[in-house]
């Protein structure tokens, strides 16, 4: 098993100016420092208080001075793995790779046999997992739908272990938004790695959490960060600040509003954990003018794919960038456009990770032929962001000496040699119309093909039954502890 | 100014969404001895319907609405006691008690639907976030609510939405109060399945969806 992982893009893209970083940074400095971020935890806000933060108690608000703010992201560690279970899938955050992961979280299924949709179940976490997992170009995996046969107080825990039980990929959750949740996670993956130990060491879990823009924390996010991030395991931040609702309607200032909510939920990890391994994680978009709705896709999110991942490289910590998530109802032209500008932007300035495969309605409902078609989109936006090369071999001067004018390249050495480096679609459609027209079948109809053979045929080793009944143990304590 | 030009102004605030210049002037009705329900149904009210017609056909925008909600707002609050103070009152469409789930903080889209409800002419009472079954029970007893608006944002707390029904029904209330339900993980199927007695996905289509609910003509 490999992973089609995007190395060194040569493409790039300037989308914002050493000097309108450093502005967006002091404006952001400035709104933590005088308006405020807002962090619904006692144990929060005392640590934010013994770094110089003015704290309100009643209302939750902690104005951080910019210089603290500063010093604790200055320990955050710029690179870092996300580990595998089979250490040859682990993921190099180091500035120079960027991975796909899928969506999360929705709430319905596509089924891929029938087409029919329904609430998601566990079941279905385990088999988009599953899916996940045989596809190169899913790198980690989050959890793609909601268990939402299983109750609220332990379903991040029962589709944690979904994925593992099908996966060897690193996991990346979005799901788990309490303390008790969390800490159950790292003993979890403890039990998984050999130890505490082992797992500081090879973090096979990350965690994700959203805040609540504008400038607010939801408390239980921020405790969740705060018991994995003792444990060691990666933590990182989204903001989803929309604009015009939870954010100006201009791009610059909702930039400034969501780099406040992730750059002091980071800066707390570190004063809590020096040195403990974070991520920025952003999904800006523009609210929909006519309903309001976060839109998943559009020229502004692309915009933000992009600048974002510049607002990390300043702070010097990976990025978690949401991408693709298109907001189309079915797979078609919209989402071919969202996920392909939303990719391509955020790829072309380096993210480290992107989310969003394989989900429509913004991040509502899975779809398997989506997870396939984003797969391919992936493929494309990996072989343009090798760029061109240029060098002896390449100018191919030999080879057009010997073809000369009129002749052509067909049989030449220099061509077989070289052919292979050129990208072959597994979805485009580039047969003759004739053919076409024998079916009127594309892409759709081949990534549904696609998808069901891999459901049928794709099952992977499961964990050891005995770990397996361990984890299970933790999660029912979880549950009692619930009741 | 004439009491036409004055109207005329009136509704223009509210098409401009200037609370504070709907303030003024409905301040300045009530000096020239407008009567106060003849300032919100002259003067007021046509930018209400004008925004909603600019809305309709792609000219205005959310938030627009918004605005022209906090305008309509605070002129209300300005006419309201005058109102009071000669008997009488002005029509509600109905009275509605909206909040987001136990264990949920996201109030964007339930404040949102708020506004428009209360802009259409509805009694709204905002309970905040992180409500339990008991405060919306509580509260839809007191002000003898038409319908209970339960929001959330999360799946694990989607099922708070089946909660509060169940509360409703556990205090009698049920066959009296509308249920509706929303947020962005809510989906029609989940709706029926919990008995709600009404969905919607945006704010607008929640005005709709409440006015139907009480059987009352859509403009």
């Amino acid at each position: 098993m490999t992973i089609a992982v995007i190395e060194n893009p040569k493409v790039s893209l300037n989308i914002l100016t050493e000097s309108e970083v450093r502005q967006i940074h002091h404006a952001t400095l400035d709104v933590i420092e005088s308006v405020g971020v807002r962090f619904p935890s006692a144990k929060a806000l005392d640590i934010l208080q013994a770094h110089g933060a003015a704290v309100d108690h009643a209302t939750h608000v902690a104005r951080i001075p910019g210089q603290a703010v500063e010093a604790a992201l200055a320990k955050a560690p710029p690179t870092y793995a996300l580990a595998a279970r089979d250490a040859s899938l682990d993921l190099a955050l180091d500035g120079r790779h960027t991975y796909l992961g899928t969506d999360g979280c929705g709430v319905e299924v596509l089924d891929a046999f029938t087409g029919e949709r329904h609430r998601s179940t566990l079941q279905d976490v385990s088999d988009a997992a599953r899916m996940a997992d045989y596809l190169d170009a899913i790198a980690f995996h989050w959890t793609p739908v909601s268990a939402q046969d299983r109750p609220p107080e332990s379903r991040s825990l029962h589709e944690l272990l979904a994925i593992w039980n099908v996966s060897q990929k690193h996991v990346q959750t979005e799901t788990i938004v309490t303390e008790r949740e969390a800490r159950a996670a790292v003993e979890m993956a403890a039990a998984i790695a050999g130890g505490r130990d082992e797992l500081r060491k090879r973090p096979i879990l990350s965690i994700m959490q959203c805040t609540l823009a504008p400038l607010a924390q939801d408390g239980g996010s921020i405790e969740a960060g705060l018991a994995a991030a003792e444990a060691g395991l990666p933590v990182g931040y989204m903001t989803m600040a929309s604009c015009a609702s939870t954010g100006p309607a201009t791009l610059a200032g909702n930039l400034v509003v969501g780099n406040a909510e992730v750059i002091s939920a980071l800066a707390l990890m570190q004063m809590a954990y020096p040195g403990c391994p974070v991520y920025y994680a952003a999904a800006q978009t523009a609210m929909d003018l006519r309903t309001g709705a976060y839109t998943g896709g559009g020229p502004e999110d692309f915009l933000f794919g992009a600048a974002t991942n510049v607002l990390a490289d300043f702070y010097r910590v990976p990025l978690s960038m949401g991408a693709f998530a298109t907001g189309a109802k079915e797979p078609g032209w919209q989402s071919a456009v969202d996920n392909s500008f939303s990719s391509f932007m955020a790829v072309s300035t380096g993210a480290d990770m992107l989310l969003g495969a394989g989900l429509l309605h913004g991040s509502r409902i899975l779809s398997y032929e989506m997870l396939v078609m984003d797969a391919e989109i992936w493929s494309i936006v990996r072989a343009m962001s090798r760029g061109i090369v240029v060098n002896h071999e390449t100018l191919a001067l030999d080879a057009i000496r010997d073809v000369g004018p009129g002749g052509n390249f067909l049989a030449h050495k220099h061509t077989k040699r070289h052919m292979r480096e050129l990208w072959l679609p597994t979805l485009m459609d580039r047969r003759p119309y004739s053919a076409w027209e024998e079916k009127r079948d594309g892409a759709r109809e081949w990534a549904r093909e696609k998808a069901q053979a891999i459901l049928r045929d794709h099952h992977p080793e499961p964990l050891d039954e005995k770990l397996v009944n361990a984890l299970r143990h933790i999660i029912a304590s979880v549950e009692a502890e619930a009741m | 100014m004439s009491a036409e030009d004055l109207f005329r102004v009136m509704s223009q605030s509210i098409v401009e969404g200037e609370p504070e210049e709907a303030e003024r002037l409905a301040r300045e009705a009530l000096a020239q001895g407008i009567e106060p329900l003849e300032a919100i149904n002259h003067g007021f009210v046509p930018g209400v319907t004008e925004v909603g017609r600019g809305f309709g056909c792609g000219e205005m925008f959310l938030p627009d609405l918004v605005r022209a909600g906090a305008a309509m707002k605070a002129a209300i609050k300005v006419l309201e006691p005058e109102l009071v103070r000669r008997g009488m009152t002005r029509e509600s469409l109905g009275t509605v008690v909206i909040g987001t789930a136990k264990g949920d903080i996201h109030e964007i889209g339930k404040n949102l639907i708020g506004t428009m409800l209360a802009a259409s002419g509805f009694q709204v009472h905002d309970l905040g976030v992180d409500v339990s079954p008991a405060a919306f029970v509580a509260q839809a007893r007191e002000v003898n609510a038409d319908i209970v608006g339960v929001s959330a944002l999360l799946t694990t707390t989607m099922l708070g939405q089946r909660e509060v029904i169940r509360a409703l029904e556990q205090a009698g209330l049920r066959p009296h109060v509308k249920v509706l339900v929303g947020g962005a993980p809510v989906t029609r199927d989940w709706a029926e399945e919990i008995g709600a007695d009404g969905y919607s996905e945006d704010a607008l289509g929640a005005v709709r969806v409440a006015k139907q609910l009480l059987k009352i003509a859509q403009v």
